[in-house]
């Protein structure tokens, strides 16, 4: 668990799999959040926001449509900035984190008109932000056909990305974002449109790619049952608040409902959870309640 | 018994007249002496056009080709009165309204309407300055419709000026250009300065069509700049064949169109959009044709959840 790789401008790691990690107490959070809010005009998404994700921990954050979900992985991505508050990734502004976060987006239909294959989407992932001509190299080649068979994308590398099904794009763009060798993966709703048999494709690969290489994993979706049993933590966003803890501590009528301000049962069937009587989508609150985040 | 022995009579009488109008070949070895501007023009704009033309289907602003060039057609209008140098006013012209587009159409939606807004604008400053100026009636036509042959020696500088500075342009933003186009999301992420790629493409755009209006006339922009790179794309999506193409599409219709239209006393415009459209119509039927015959390379069995046919 010796990180001595110093982060910035650095050589081009070639190797994806390290020696597995063990998620240690000594180890910095990956990324931290230290009473962070975000707001829209008078919409308060979430206040008070305490969290860390440990290099090598799975974070699922679930919560209705509106609840802020997206808006946090933008907040890390530094892309939007905090109401209040501060947010660090790796140590350092998220903003300055560049290749050392990996990001998986939702499967959206643009992708379609796309005049690229498989491989030319996981190779821009790698050196697509770099300035002049894309010249073939072979290493960059080799990179590439690594990442897509570490996904079990090979056998489609050549195919134009608008021709893949949803679960294969899913598989490309996770090798496309652990393309830079990234200590942070944000997965954006990347089980989306896709069925339970790629959802759980998708959901091994991350869990996989946290376990080998000890990459901290934020994970946002709004179904719960794929991620049951990799995400170590749950951060439960909805109605302005928040609730932090094991999925089993989270997950529970009386959270639930404190958390929506309803009643909200929360049914566990054949080892699957149901959540019911939960309100589509979040409530606008005027003002930052005294969050959801009871004592753990 | 009356078997077909040819065109029916009045046809014979007028046939070889429309066709001797449209392709003469006579004195054609001198008349390409005249021309090596022309070709070397050509050239220039072919590369320029397919090249640009990639990243205009990539991201999907063929309308917005169409708005530049009316109001580079307004430019040039503007400098034909004004007695200045052409080229300059069509370039003047297009920096303008690629700038407005950049800059008030972020979102696909909004751009389309400002284009939707720009381009009638646009066109009536054009008409208006062209029915205010006094001189050769031909320059007026030229500008819409293109004029290869008027090409002369210190407007090739400029054209040729103008191409070294889209391509180095070009050369730079190309890998981060790429990933803003195809897959903006994630390259925001990454880092990529996503809207600021998005403005300065506008103004290589700006510059590529004011090129283009030279040769081929503000009206058929679209033939040079969307028709090869659209073509090149039915056919390949390796990201290094489908510019290669793209410009090699470019290119024959652009000198095919020099030299089928030398002869004859008609603008070069129909030339080149010809032989583009056709360039085009063979992509799209190979294109489907081996979509038909390899629906997919990959065996069914490599894709979990894919029913098996």
């Amino acid at each position: 668990m010796r990180r001595t790789d110093v982060p910035g401008p650095q050589p081009r790691p070639l190797r994806t799999e390290r020696v597995a990690h063990t998620a240690g107490e000594g180890d910095a959070p990956a990324v931290s959040l230290r009473g962070a809010a975000l707001s829209y005009g008078e919409r308060v998404l979430w206040s008070g926001l305490d969290v860390d994700v440990r290099p090598g921990e799975f974070l699922a954050v679930l919560g209705p449509n509106g609840s802020g979900k997206t808006s946090l992985l933008r907040v890390l991505l530094g892309r939007l900035p905090l109401t209040a508050g501060s947010v660090a990734v790796l140590g350092r502004p998220p903003h300055r984190s560049g290749g050392l976060i990996g990001y998986v987006p939702q499967q959206k239909a643009p992708l379609a008109h796309t005049p690229l294959r498989a491989r030319d989407l996981v190779r821009l992932g790698l050196d697509g932000h770099r300035w002049g001509l894309p010249l073939a190299r072979s290493a960059v080649h080799r990179r590439v056909e690594e990442l897509l068979d570490s996904v079990g994308a090979l056998p489609y590398a050549d195919v134009p990305v608008g021709r893949l099904s949803g679960g294969e794009q899913q598989r490309v763009r996770i090798a496309q974002a652990l393309a830079t060798d990234p200590r942070v993966l944000l997965c954006d709703e990347p089980l989306l449109s896709l069925d339970l048999q790629h959802q759980r494709t998708v959901t091994d690969l991350v869990d996989r790619r946290r376990r080998t290489a000890g990459t901290a994993v934020v994970f946002v979706t709004h179904e719960i049952n794929p991620v049951l049993g990799p995400a170590d933590r749950v951060l439960y966003l909805a109605g302005g608040g928040f609730r932090t803890g094991p999925p089993e501590e989270v997950l529970t009528s009386a959270v639930l409902s404190r958390l929506y301000g309803t009643q909200v049962d929360v049914l566990r069937v054949r080892g699957r959870i149901v959540v019911v009587g939960a309100p589509d989508a979040a409530s606008p609150h005027h003002a930052a309640r005294p969050n959801g985040a009871a004592p753990p | 018994m009356s078997a077909p022995t040819g065109p029916p009579p009045t046809a014979n009488g007028t046939d070889p007249g429309v066709w001797q109008r449209i392709f003469d070949f006579t004195d054609y070895g001198e008349l390409l002496a005249l021309v090596h501007n022309s070709l070397l023009a050509g050239a220039l704009l072919g590369l320029v056009g397919g090249l640009v033309g990639v990243f205009v289907v990539m991201r999907d602003l063929p309308f917005a080709v169409h708005g530049i060039s009316e109001l580079s057609f307004a430019g040039a209008a503007a400098a034909l009165l004004a007695g200045v140098n052409i080229v300059a006013g069509s370039i003047v012209g297009s920096l303008l309204a690629a700038a407005a587009i950049g800059l008030l159409g972020v979102r696909a939606r909004d751009r389309n309407s400002v284009i939707g807004i720009i381009m009638p604008f646009g066109l009536g400053l054009g008409v208006l300055f062209l029915s205010l100026y006094q001189g050769r009636a031909a320059n007026k036509f030229g500008i819409l419709t293109g004029q290869i042959v008027a090409v002369d020696t210190p407007q090739t500088a400029w054209l040729v000026g103008t191409s070294v500075v889209v391509l180095a342009a070009l050369a730079v933003l190309w890998r981060p250009l790429t990933f803003a186009s195809a897959d903006p999301d994630v390259a925001e992420a990454r880092g990529v300065p996503v809207r600021a790629l998005s403005l300065a493409f506008m103004l290589v755009l700006g510059l590529a069509v004011a090129l283009c209006v030279q040769m081929v006339g503000a009206l058929l922009v679209l033939s040079l700049l969307v028709t090869p790179a659209a073509a090149a794309a039915r056919v390949t999506t390796s990201p290094v064949l489908l510019p290669v193409l793209s410009v090699l599409f470019a290119l024959v219709s652009m000198e095919g169109g020099i030299l089928l239209s030398l002869g004859s006393s008609i603008p070069i415009s129909p030339y080149v959009t010809t032989l583009a459209f056709l360039l085009y119509l063979a992509c799209r039927l190979v294109g489907s044709r081996r979509a038909a015959g390899t629906a997919r390379a990959v065996p069914v069995a490599e894709r979990p959840g894919v029913p098996r046919a």
